[in-house]
């Protein structure tokens, strides 16, 4: 199950931000095909949206192939995204690394810029694709 | 999930045979299951309006039904809570939810009703005389969720809550709305806590609707604007100021910008306060015939 955080000052629409919330959960692993995602009532109760926002954030995923709302049931995770969860190899050398630049005297900032340097190197053409509207 | 919740055809108002119009010629509709924000500056027209929709004005001019009839023939399927949250002071708490069951056979559901005061860690043998404003608020939307209404009528619901309490109502609000299609309508000044929770607005401005309709459909009939001072035809300006060689203005586009102009669309926020700064500005009024109205309740909620 996720928690959604729904941040009014980011200036992301509300609903992108639980489409990007649960594309996060989902390479991270945190949701896995089978699960349910947290019904409109459990969200909206938490976080004091409108219900209908949350429907369209999951028609959006839905729409995307990565879950599928069954009738009465709930809705359900399909498929995950990316081969990251919390525990692979590659997690753990980017935790080794992070820990390494820390050492070496790097701000938050100045390792989130090296990062997204060399992460716009190496996927150039697909920079934060699907997760713009 | 199709229907009207509440439907104004030139409503009009006026208190004395005489005296001021404190609503005229306010005409609206709103879907069953919207959750709609009614804003304006004080003495608008705000509360006079929820009190006819509640039945307890009558219209001078023109006619306003909710769920589909009048008011009084509605009256068990709506709930009202007005902004001073009249109550029995001599009363306890678990008092005040034994009336609301009594006067609502057949409908009460008692575990919404104490779960909200419970949530509030109140003793349901309080006194209601010995309650704090927000703990009043409580009890009052108590009993009005208690009586599991097709629409709740709240004026200024939230005003004297803490963040903690706004935020638990709030979501109980939504829960509400999400799990049994409830239309709810409040009015309220703090636009920041409306932008996220609700679908509708209703702009009332001097007795007059300024603005109303769909919330995505009004902040996407308006552009704000900013470049080089030059003319705005054929747009509809609803407001614009002009700082040194710069010009700022809100509009509703009328075709295609030029493209010197930089545009964003407006926040809630940005929209109603630059409604309020210019009374002047055009009325617009958007029916949203073409929403999909959510038939998908059954799988996620």
């Amino acid at each position: 199950m996720v928690e959604y955080r729904i941040d009014r000052r980011s200036g992301v629409a509300t609903y992108v931000q639980i489409v990007q919330q649960t594309k996060q959960a989902l390479r991270l692993g945190l949701l896995v095909p089978g699960d349910k995602l947290p019904t409109a009532r459990e969200v909206v109760e938490a976080t004091a949206i409108n219900p209908n926002t949350v429907l369209k954030a999951y028609r959006e995923l839905e729409r995307e192939g990565l879950v599928e709302a069954r009738r009465g049931l709930g809705t359900f995770v399909r498929k995950s995204l990316g081969a990251t969860p919390v525990d692979s190899p590659l997690r753990a050398e980017l935790d080794a690394w992070a820990g390494r630049a820390r050492e070496a005297g790097l701000e938050r900032e100045d390792v989130a810029a090296l990062f997204t340097s060399v992460l716009d190197e190496h996927f150039t053409n697909d920079h934060g694709k699907g997760d713009e509207e | 999930m199709t229907g009207t919740a509440m439907e104004a055809a030139a409503l009009g108002r006026r208190f004395g045979r005489n005296g001021e119009w404190a609503l005229r010629d306010c005409t609206f509709r709103l879907p069953a299951g919207s959750v709609c924000a009614i804003v304006g500056p004080n003495g608008a027209g705000k509360s006079t309006l929820l009190a006819h929709a509640a039945g307890l004005l009558r219209p001078t001019e023109g006619t306003l039904t909710v769920l589909g009839t009048t008011p009084a023939e509605a009256r068990e399927r709506f709930a009202y809570v007005a902004q001073d949250k009249p109550l029995y002071p001599q009363l306890s708490i678990a008092e005040t939810l034994r009336l609301g069951s009594e006067l609502n056979p057949g409908r009460w559901d008692r575990a919404v009703a104490e779960r909200i005061v419970a949530d509030g860690d109140l003793d349901p043998h309080t006194r209601v005389r010995t309650l704090s404003g927000g703990q009043r608020t409580r009890v009052a939307l108590a009993l009005a969720f208690g009586k599991r209404p097709e629409l709740l009528l709240l004026d200024e619901p939230m005003a004297d809550l803490d963040p903690l309490a706004r935020h638990q109502l709030m979501g109980a609000l939504m829960a509400e709305a999400a799990e049994h299609g409830t239309t709810v309508v409040m009015s309220s000044h703090v636009i920041a806590e409306l932008e996220d929770a609700c679908d509708h607005l209703l702009l009332i401005g001097d007795g007059h609707v300024r603005l109303a309709g769909p919330l995505d459909a009004l902040l996407a009939a308006h552009v704000l604007v900013t470049g080089q001072d030059g003319g705005l035809d054929p747009h509809t300006v609803v407001e614009s100021r002009t700082t040194g060689r710069q010009l700022t203005a809100l509009i509703r586009p009328d075709g295609p910008l030029d493209d010197e102009w930089q545009t964003t669309e407006p926040t809630l926020e940005e929209l109603v306060l630059a409604h309020l700064r210019s009374p002047g500005a055009p009325v617009l009024t958007l029916t949203g015939e073409d929403e999909d109205w959510p038939e998908t309740w059954g799988a996620a909620v």
